[in-house]
């Protein structure tokens, strides 16, 4: 087996097991897990060349659609509260959907820092229903019907997501490479040629768009049973900031990148703010600087070249380029 | 002349502030008879593709294709009808390989979305090489188009519009930006694949040697209006053709 495959693999078996060595990360890594979905979606979006500054708004509604199922049903179930999450995101997005695929860039992703901040006041403003900023706690659900334990929840959490966004990232890529995931990429490179074949511009993003609302809908519902509680925080638009930021970090473009961001963002995250609390988000700032200025393909892309150095491989800069728009192999 | 008419435009119009873009054009094309289109440069050949293609609404007039009229549709709805376009500027999808390029174009044609089918593994990929072979552009399949010389490009964009199997193809100076020494090839690969494809072309020239060798048909454009209308023998021996539009080229 190649240096290239096994890495990713060995790394995939670390977090696999960390948990088992180390319990303390187990919550840490389901939300690096759950964020790396939402960010997924902001790299759908990144293949058409479009960033949302607004997509919490889907973390956050999928969340609280969790809280209101557990508060109804008196804690709920993990598989319904997926479901119905999920769905609702999907339902949003269509609406927001249907209104910004006509616009384009910075438009774009004003259009959807906007509609987030609607969606921010309503949560915070409508107390009696949404908890205002205190927020709404998440009854620990039932999985399929069994009343769970927290230290058992916490665990089949944690090895559920895993496997979901394993499942998930080989499903994005798919559509990524598709017909129809090329056509989004074409948005970014030539609209007018993509109407030209016959084919909505529009239509083609608001799919992409879809996909990335239901993405980050999964991740929210993760991120609300991980943390017990949901507040207007999950809509803020640092979160949306904070998706990209990671999207760039891992590799802008890059499915396995997004998850590689966020767990490396999550673990740093975490422990900086412990030990350099002051300082930890010019750390942050400095890293993204680095990134943007010398490594732009992000962490996977760096990976991509060390890889290539090693294997004495010497690749053409276009050739390198498209590379690491691809996932780590 | 008893061919039918696939495209008809009546009395369009259109100004863009003082510039006169068209001008009361009423146009004929008709099946299997390729239409050269020359004109001086602002004449309104290239806008007179955007009003037949959606891209540009016109003030005032009409366009029928096979009988329907099109007038005011969107570019994506009359390429769907048959009407596919080669651009003046090649339309390429940067990002993509030559071959991705027509993969993208025939999945396009087909509603193929196949959101879990890898773009490479479409069953129009052989039709696809084929076409890329028609233009002689099978060797650089695998690269990136936008680092291909531009005489392969336009090419490309041509490739790209027959991929759609259009009824009538729409070409804006398809021998520009190819050197003069290779112009005849190109047209010759361009007459071979139009005519394995079947479909009727129209072309803007600036080049008489390509228009007397190649159209069946010449249209002469000037100030956004129809001057005549004519056999390339006929037109191309005009005094005011010769005058006006050749004097200008050469
Ligand atoms: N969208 C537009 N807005 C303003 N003016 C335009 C627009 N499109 C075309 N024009 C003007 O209309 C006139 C005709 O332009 P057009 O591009 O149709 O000419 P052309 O015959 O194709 O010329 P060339 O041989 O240089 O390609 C020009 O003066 C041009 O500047
Ligand atoms: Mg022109």
């Amino acid at each position: 087996m190649s240096l290239r495959l096994a890495v990713p693999l060995i790394l995939l078996a670390l977090v696999a097991l960390l948990p088992t060595i180390a319990p303390w990360s187990q919550v840490v890594l389901t939300i690096a897990l759950a964020k790396g979905l939402a960010v997924l979606g902001i790299v759908v979006l990144l293949h058409a060349g479009q960033v949302s500054f607004g997509h919490a708004l889907f973390f956050a509604v999928s969340a609280y659609i969790a809280a209101f199922l557990g508060k109804a049903f008196a804690g709920g179930e993990l598989i319904t509260m997926i479901l119905l999450g999920t769905l609702a995101s999907l339902a949003v997005g269509l609406l927001v959907g249907l209104f910004v695929v006509r616009y384009r860039h910075i438009f774009f992703g004003m259009l959807n820092l906007a509609v987030s901040m609607i969606f921010f006041s309503i949560l915070e403003k409508f107390y009696h229903v949404t908890g205002g900023s205190d927020g709404m706690q998440v009854a620990r659900p039932s999985v399929l019907g069994v009343p769970m334990e927290r230290a058992g929840f916490e665990t089949l959490l944690f090895y559920g997501a895993l496997v979901l966004c394993i499942a998930v990232a080989w499903g994005v890529h798919r559509y990524l490479e598709s017909p129809i995931g090329h056509m989004l990429k074409t948005i970014k490179t030539n609209e007018t040629r993509l109407e030209y074949l016959g084919v909505s511009a529009r239509r083609t993003l608001l799919v992409g768009y879809l996909v990335s609302a239901g993405l980050c809908g999964l991740g929210g519902v993760l991120m609300a049973v991980t943390q017990g509680i949901v507040t207007p925080e999950y809509a803020w638009w640092i979160r949306s900031g904070e998706l990209v930021f990671i999207a760039i970090l891992g590799g802008s473009g890059s499915v396995a990148g997004a998850f590689v961001g966020a767990l490396v963002y999550e673990v740093v995250r975490t422990y900086a703010a412990a030990f350099a609390a002051d300082i930890w988000q010019m750390v942050l700032g400095f890293f993204l600087l680095g990134i943007i200025l010398y490594a732009s393909s992000g962490l996977v892309g760096l990976y991509g070249k060390l890889m290539d150095r090693l294997e004495g491989k010497h690749k053409t800069p276009a050739g390198g380029a498209k590379q690491s728009m691809e996932p780590a192999q | 002349m008893s061919a039918q008419v696939l495209l008809e435009t009546r009395g369009l119009d259109i100004r863009f502030g003082g510039v006169v873009a068209a001008d009361q054009v009423d146009v004929e094309i008709h099946e299997g008879r390729n239409l050269a289109i020359i004109g001086p440069n602002g004449a309104g050949k290239t806008t007179f593709l955007n009003i037949c293609t959606g891209y540009t609404k016109p003030n005032a007039g009409s366009v029928h294709f096979c009988g329907r009229e099109i007038t005011r549709r969107s570019p994506r709805q009359i390429t769907r009808l048959g009407v596919a376009r080669a651009f003046q500027m090649p339309q390429l999808f940067a990002e993509h390989s030559a071959l991705e390029n027509l993969l993208i174009a025939a999945s396009a044609r087909d509603r193929r979305w196949a959101p879990f089918t890898r773009l490479g593994d479409v069953p129009e990929r052989d039709e696809m090489m084929h076409l890329l072979e028609l233009v002689d552009c099978a060797h650089v399949a695998e690269r990136a188009v936008n680092e291909l010389p531009e005489g392969q490009r336009k090419l490309i964009d041509i490739a790209i519009a027959l991929a759609l199997k259009p009824k009538l193809l729409l070409m804006d100076e398809p021998t520009s930006g190819v050197a003069s020494s290779e112009k005849f090839g190109v047209m010759d690969i361009l007459t071979r694949a139009l005519a394995e494809a079947k479909v009727t072309s129209v072309f803007v020239e600036h080049d008489m040697g390509i228009v007397e060798k190649y159209a069946d048909e010449v249209a002469v454009w000037a100030s956004g209006a129809v001057q005549l209308r004519g056999t390339p023998a006929e037109i191309l021996e005009h005094p005011d053709v010769i005058r006006d539009v050749i004097g200008e080229e050469v």
